[in-house]
């Protein structure tokens, strides 16, 4: 099981060294005006993840060379912390679930980085940018990586500091800044949360002497039975809570369309491929505890479903390029809380390596837009780029393809697997579950075809509608840029056939068997031998889901290209729908009212004006009131005459001896 | 009449009584330095009359002790008074009442 040869240490240390070197090149040239070692920067930057990806390929190898029962590779790095009961180590675990995870993070990482090269090349603090990623790439290492919950807690609060960083990384821009700050108190809620379960957990398996936090511990405590079922069901939820926050689910999913405001490979790499989809890995980890908690699950899913179709609708009506993909990502998101929700976790998995490659592909094709016109990111003055920057067009034709489920890209295979799981496992808790989860996830398919359809149109398709600056500036961005799209555009396409459902080809769902030994199956889990229904149902939902995909590209085709005045019409007609949409349901405002507002308020009017001035201030003040007043009486023996000094003096000390006498 | 043990310290006190009137009365701040010497020496009086009383020579070592530290006291004190002097033109202590602000 330990191994000593492995490279598992070098994963984490390349970017952690990567963003030590170029942390300490921003802070030494911060002062200048010109960007020092811009090629230096760069190197190190990109060779870190690079490091990190191969030394997973040579982990991966390893790994899958033990056989099956016996895949996980453990390095144990320090003793972390040892204080009473509690004992924990650092150490690393590499199993299939960290491997599959690991891979796409170095991976579409490493490429996100070469990306940021063109796309940054026009930019100030280049060092700045690659020590927050390099740092980024360095936590979300320790967040999958980390043997345990503490690890993994580091390395979850890791990830939200980058990415506060690199969302406000022109901070100059005080909109950008409040962005940033919206995401890392957004995300404090729900941490706030996950901590409460790590707490729980702890509490609940110490008893058994189990006390350092690493999933075998905990796993070992559960086989146990150290977990009562209330408070196992509260721990999940909890940590759910966490999941929330990080993976942008509702209610707290607010954060992510304004993260946006980061430098595009940001969202790329940290809001849509990597770092939100943790909420979705921490809850694949603790499988082994959520298959316990049925209540706990059924929330996840209902939660999944309800926010991939509340963001898919917010998406429609989207103006701002990188908003569309931000909602969009929230649907999805949604999609693989759904699919975990339901107890299909190696289903939620597979989504999360699907949607790294398609999303991060989006997201990449968007800054390539962006770039090309200057910095335009509102689809109304885009159209027709599609024989402009061809390259970029027809990358995100694939990944357009694979996100809106078409035959045979990626987002293909994952979403349909999703739904099929959702309409096939029972639900113990409500047994008429099943079927709404799937008419929600189906009916968002065709939603998502939609929206997406609706950007590829105006962006690429009819007429351009660019402003005159944007038209002279036009230009195919540079191959830095370029080949990360053809590579992910590729990944979308391909990445789909590693987990084709058993059904259509024998032993076809090979993610899924790789993911067999992490995973535990839900109660019910013998839904995929044991399922009441046959193969010809599959058949059928399978061909459902790609008639509705292929009805919502029909549709935004037609609306948007072929009869571009309709869409206009049907929103006057749909009226205050509309506009709840066009506002996001006017969330943001409502938590303003709800939240904000009464916090500002409580804050100003009672804990400021009340308790901080008539109280705490009211004390300190009447204090040295009152010490000054003392003093001003005793003062008047403070003559500065020495010799009244010496004569107090001489009769202390003749008292003195009186008394001793 | 021999001279007993308590003329030597009958002498001290009459000593140490005048250094300390001197102490506290005078005003000029180099006689209450002068004063300050005769309390000391009035001291060293009372050691060396035990030293040679007890036939023991610790207090003897008290002595040279208390000579040293009179000694340097008074380099100390001299130069304070003469950077006084410099800067108010004057060593009279009822003018000396800086230590009240």
């Amino acid at each position: 099981m330990t191994s000593t040869g492995s490279l598992l240490w070098l994963i984490p240390l390349a970017p952690l060294v990567g963003a030590i070197v170029n942390g300490a090149i921003a802070l030494a040239t911060s002062h200048r005006e010109r960007a020092v070692g811009r090629g230096i920067v760069g190197a190190i930057g990109c060779l870190a993840p690079s490091i990190a990806f191969v030394a997973t390929v040579a982990s991966f190898v390893q790994l899958r060379a033990l056989p099956v029962d016996a895949r996980s590779l453990t390095q144990h790095l320090f003793s972390w912390i040892a204080a009473g009961r509690l004992h924990v180590d650092a150490g690393l675990l590499f199993d299939p679930l960290s491997c599959a995870m690991l891979l796409f993070v170095t991976g579409i990482g490493a490429l996100i980085h070469f990306y940021s090269l063109g796309y940054m090349a026009h930019e100030r603090g280049v060092a700045r940018y690659f020590a927050y990623l390099n740092l980024f790439t360095f936590a979300m290492v320790i967040l999958v990586l980390g043997d345990g919950l503490l690890p993994m807690f580091v390395g979850w609060e890791g990830v939200g500091l980058c990415s506060y960083l690199l969302i406000g990384f022109w901070f100059t821009d005080e909109e950008k800044a409040i962005a940033g700050n919206k995401a890392f108190i957004v995300n404090r809620i729900g941490d706030f949360g996950f901590l409460l379960g790590i707490f729980l957990i702890f509490w609940s398996i110490v008893p058994s002497g189990r006390t350092g936090l690493t999933y075998r511990e905990i796993a070992a405590a559960a086989a146990h039975g150290a977990f009562s079922p209330g408070l196992l069901t509260a721990a999940c939820l909890l940590l759910f809570m966490g999941a929330t926050g990080k993976s942008a689910q509702l209610p707290l999913y607010v954060w992510l369309p304004d993260a946006m405001a980061g430098p595009t490979p940001v969202s790329a790499l940290i809001h849509a491929a990597t770092m939100v989809t943790s909420g979705i890995y921490m809850v694949c980890r603790l499988s082994f505890l959520f298959v316990a908690a049925p209540v706990a699950l059924t929330v996840v899913a209902i939660v999944g479903a309800a926010t991939a179709f509340f963001a898919a609708t917010i998406g429609l009506a989207q103006n701002d390029i990188k908003k569309i993909l931000a909602y969009s990502t929230v649907s999805q998101l949604g999609y693989m809380f759904l699919g975990c929700g339901v107890g299909a976790f190696s289903a939620g998995m597979f989504h999360v390596v699907t949607h790294a490659f398609f999303k991060a592909c989006l997201f990449l094709g968007a800054g390539s837009v962006i770039h090309a016109l200057s910095g335009e990111q509102d689809i109304r003055r885009m159209g027709g780029l599609l024989k402009r920057i061809p390259v970029t067009g027809y990358t995100f034709l694939a990944a357009w393809l694979a996100i809106a489920g078409i035959v045979p890209f990626a987002g293909f295979f994952s979403k349909d697997e999703i739904l099929w799981q959702a309409f096939s496992r029972p639900n113990e808790v409500l047994p008429w579950l099943p079927r709404v989860l799937w008419a929600v996830g189906f009916v968002t398919a065709g939603i998502t075809a939609l929206y997406m359809t609706r950007l590829i149109a105006l962006v690429f398709l009819g007429k351009p509608r660019l402003t005159k600056e944007a038209e002279n500036h036009l230009h195919e961005s540079p191959a830095s840029m370029t080949v990360p799209l053809i590579v992910l555009a590729a990944g979308s396409l391909v990445v789909g056939f590693l987990g084709v459902p058993d059904f259509l080809v024998r032993g076809g769902d090979r993610f899924g068997a790789w993911l067999v030994p992490v995973l535990a199956s839900a109660a019910g889990g013998a839904a995929e031998t044991a399922a009441p229904h046959g193969a010809s149902l599959e058949w059928g939902l399978m061909l459902a889901s790609l008639g509705i995909a292929i009805a919502g590209i029909l549709a935004g085709l037609l609306l948007y290209v072929r009869f571009p005045e309709v869409p206009g019409r049907i929103a006057a007609r749909a009226g205050g729908l509309y506009r709840a949409v066009v506002n996001k349901y006017w969330v943001d405002e409502a938590y303003r009212a709800v939240v904000i507002r009464p916090i500002q308020v409580g804050a100003r009017a009672f804990l400021w004006k009340g308790i901080d001035v008539r109280g705490i201030d009211f004390i300190v003040n009447e204090l040295g009131f009152a010490s000054r007043m003392g003093s001003s009486v005793v003062r008047i023996a403070q003559t500065g005459a020495v010799q009244l000094y010496a004569a107090v003096l001489l009769i202390g000390v003749v008292v003195l001896l009186w008394v001793m006498r | 009449m021999a001279i007993t043990l308590s003329h030597y310290v009958g002498l001290a006190v009459v000593l140490f009584f005048i250094g300390t009137l001197g102490v506290l009365s005078r005003r000029n701040a180099l006689i209450v330095f002068m004063s300050i010497e005769l309390q000391l020496n009035a001291v060293n009086l009372v050691f060396a009359a035990f030293a040679r009383y007890w036939m023991r020579v610790d207090a003897h070592v008290i002595v040279f002790f208390v000579i040293a530290i009179a000694a340097v006291e008074a380099a100390v004190g001299l130069a304070i008074l003469v950077g006084i002097f410099r800067a108010r033109r004057t060593v009279d202590l009822d003018d000396m009442t800086v230590m009240n602000e």
